[in-house]
């Protein structure tokens, strides 16, 4: 019954919109009803600049994404675990994760071009915060009942941390990662659809939308777009559901400790 | 006319009977315990009583009004004090605040609130919030929010199965006390058979799940009861033999 | 923190950045004296009308409707099973396009005009709070519904004094994300499809090759993220201040 009532939903708003389109309600040229779009979507595939900007975003996500978990971790178990560098750094911290990574862009590209290093050192850059935070914070939230308990069976430094310290925070962790996957993309794209001459999803839709006025191709790399973040975030949730089903799995949208 | 009157009642889940067929009265200024063990059913039965939960058999009556749904003069306390509070306000304005609906003016609300603090004893704490409060306290918060309320019937689910012996036998003297000075009636489930004899006029004894009444003693101890002399007396000691022997079989 | 640890951390790191600069010469890191220098020039001239303040209105206007719509959108989704369902598969759609990638689209639609960059704004930045709204609402505790319930509140006292507050620290949480998915859009925004703003400013000073200029763009926008994060928290902090025991 809520499967037949999501589907509703979904086909009802498709019907709207084309609805809209053929009814001469909003423009086709500006929004093209969903059939043309899902034809355009098809084509898409056949599209060597799409393929290729597609190839490089997700790759070039992929590799922001890794690093990002790797740094964010590292610096988060760092910070989490000594006092006084977390005093020192903290302030610094506070005024460079608020800067959004686009206002980068300009000085990336002067300093790297618009090659792809670029947008994964910027996509590093935004996705590096939700991680690093929420592994620092997850650190402080460790029952330490949990950790004296452990202590009293005298269980050695190195499996305190492996056996109990990291499967407590592995929940937070995951779900700063499940974050940064979505913020990582926004950063990329929007990287590419600034930086003139790269290659990528973003400079895609930014070349068929303002010079050619195509937004049938605009909306239907969006909907690729959207269903490659769906697909990513179903994954990470089915990830966290499980493996580390102790945890609570954070909310839907996981933005709890971000 | 009876206060409240259940006939032929019964609940299922899914199929499944969690109360098969209780009947029972409840007279006005009555303060009646119904005692089963864990899981029989009580819950249920004043989910359907407060008109939380349609029966799925039999009717229950408010003097003489069939309940549809939940009827406007009856109040609950409920056993997680700490979560039928609402934590955003402070204790005042937990008492206030299902008031408002009533149609009440801000001099009969102010003086309600009051009242009904200093007879849980929580005038001082007025100001507080809940987080301040001990478990003891914030039930005597939403004991005070039904009082206010001034309800015909105060139904009352497990309410001091959550706090430390201690506080319960000052929460029953309380509401002994409290029952006293505003004449209300009082139907309350518990699964404790000592609390059962002292709190009541009359207790109900309910079976293993599906609940029914399997028996229906009267309580005659004297008024005041006192923790200590009460509880030690033959009679007290008669009856919740008695009880546990039924709730035993 | 104390604040003059805070106030002397960040000044030790200025120190630090000035030497390394300075050491460096290297003109793609001007040293923040000269940053400094350029912001003292750009920040307080003919800019902070024609540019900050259109800026901060865009941010705060997109961010405000997002909150509006999606408060009030998510705390009827939460509370209505059926209703969530029908929406389920559409918002789960919506909510993960990258917004940037709309501003073509939103280009066509309205041209190069502050109305653009405040829908791109509340387009992005109403998905948190929309969803952590759903997720407050439906967060009531079931017990607290049914005192509700036999209390016989109205529907607005229910609404406003019940579920609202309840799902207050998660709507927060939403609107601290969305607050810096607002500023992101601005930045793009303003630097393809309009003709002022910090976006654009930085854009120009881009295309001057204006190192320190850029540089000073940058900080500027670092520090509104920061002063306007601040503010949230402290208003969050009021606002929620039963919430901590």
């Amino acid at each position: 019954m809520p499967f037949v009532r999501k589907l509703a939903g979904l086909v009802g708003f498709l019907l709207l919109w084309e609805a809209a389109g053929r009814l001469g309600l909003v423009d086709a040229r500006v929004l093209p009803p969903p059939s043309e779009v899902l034809v355009r979507f098809g084509l898409l595939f056949t599209d060597r600049g799409f393929v290729a900007g597609a190839v490089s975003t997700v790759l070039s996500w992929a590799i922001a994404l890794l690093c990002a978990t790797v740094l964010g971790v590292g610096v988060g178990l760092l910070l989490g675990s000594v006092p006084a560098l977390r005093l020192i750094t903290m302030p610094v911290i506070e005024f460079l994760r608020p800067l959004p990574s686009v206002a980068l862009i300009p000085l990336a590209i002067a300093l790297l071009g618009t090659q792809a290093q670029t947008k994964i050192v910027l996509g590093v850059f935004a996705a590096t915060w939700p991680i690093l935070l929420n592994t620092s914070y997850a650190l402080g939230e460790v029952d330490p009942r949990l950790l004296e308990t452990v202590r009293c069976f005298r269980v050695s430094r190195w499996r305190r941390l492996v056996g109990v310290t990291l499967p407590s925070i592995g929940p937070f962790v995951l779900t700063g990662v499940r974050i940064s996957a979505s913020i990582a993309l926004i950063a990329i794209v929007g990287t590419e659809f600034l930086a003139g001459g790269s290659i990528g999803l973003g400079q895609y839709a930014f070349v068929q939308g303002t010079s050619g006025g195509r937004m049938d191709v605009v909306l239907a790399a969006t909907v690729f777009a959207g269903l490659f973040g769906c697909l990513v975030n179903a994954g990470f949730l089915a990830v966290q559901r499980r493996w580390v089903s102790w945890g609570s799995v954070a909310s839907s949208s996981g933005e709890v400790a971000a | 006319m009876s206060m409240l009157e259940v006939a032929g009642l019964g609940h299922a889940y899914g199929g499944v009977d969690a109360v098969s067929d209780v009947s029972f009265v409840v007279e006005p200024g009555e303060l009646v315990c119904i005692v089963g063990p864990s899981g029989c059913g009580k819950s249920t039965l004043l989910r359907c009583i407060a008109g939380l939960l349609p029966p799925t058999r039999g009717t229950v009556s408010l003097h003489g009004d069939r309940v549809v749904g939940v009827p406007s003069d009856l109040a609950v306390v409920f056993q997680d004090y700490s979560r039928s509070l609402l934590p955003w306000r402070t204790v005042a304005g937990n008492v206030e605040f299902p008031l408002r609906d009533r149609g009440l003016s801000t001099v009969e609300r102010r003086s309600r609130v009051e009242e009904a603090l200093s007879w849980v004893g929580l005038s001082e704490a007025a100001g507080k919030h809940p987080f301040e409060l001990s478990g003891g306290m914030q039930q005597r918060v939403s004991i005070a929010r039904a009082l206010a309320y001034r309800p015909a019937l105060m139904l009352m689910d497990e309410p001091f199965a959550s706090v430390d012996a201690q506080t319960r036998a000052d929460l029953e003297d309380l509401v002994l006390t409290v029952r006293a000075s505003a004449g209300m009636t009082v139907l309350l489930v518990t699964h404790d058979i000592d609390e059962s004899v002292y709190l009541a006029d009359r207790v109900l004894v309910l079976s293993q799940s599906p609940a029914t009444v399997v028996e229906t003693l009267k309580v005659d101890l004297s008024s005041p009861r006192d923790q200590i002399t009460t509880r030690g007396t033959d009679t007290f000691v008669r009856l919740r033999t008695e009880i546990a022997r039924q709730i035993r079989r | 923190m104390r604040w003059w640890v805070r106030v002397a951390v960040l000044l030790g790191a200025l120190v630090v950045w000035q030497l390394v600069s300075v050491l460096a010469a290297n003109p793609y890191f001007p040293p923040p004296l000269r940053i400094l220098e350029a912001a003292a020039r750009l920040w307080p001239s003919a800019h902070f009308t024609a540019d900050v303040l259109p800026s901060l209105a865009r941010v705060f206007g997109g961010w405000a409707a997002a909150s509006v719509v999606g408060v009030a959108f998510g705390v009827a989704l939460g509370r209505s099973r059926a209703l969530a369902d029908y929406f389920e598969f559409v918002f789960t759609f919506l909510r993960t396009l990258p917004p940037p990638l709309l501003v073509p689209v939103f280009m066509l639609v309205f041209g190069i005009s502050t109305e653009m960059e405040v829908v791109t704004i509340a387009f992005g930045t109403v998905w948190p709070v929309l969803l952590n709204a759903v997720d407050g609402a439906r967060s009531v505790d079931p017990v607290l519904a049914d005192t509700a319930r036999v209390f016989r509140l109205s529907r607005a006292r229910w609404i406003f004094g019940v579920v609202l507050p309840a799902a207050g620290p998660k709507i927060f949480a939403g609107l601290r994300v969305s607050l810096s998915i607002a500023l992101i859009l601005m930045v793009i925004s303003e630097v393809v499809g309009a003709t002022s703003g910090i976006g654009y400013q930085l854009g120009t000073a881009q295309g001057a090759s204006d190192l320190p200029g850029m540089w000073a763009w940058i900080a500027l926008i670092s520090l509104l993220g920061y002063l306007l994060n601040r503010g949230l928290l402290a208003v969050e902090h009021r606002a929620l201040a039963w919430s901590r025991p």
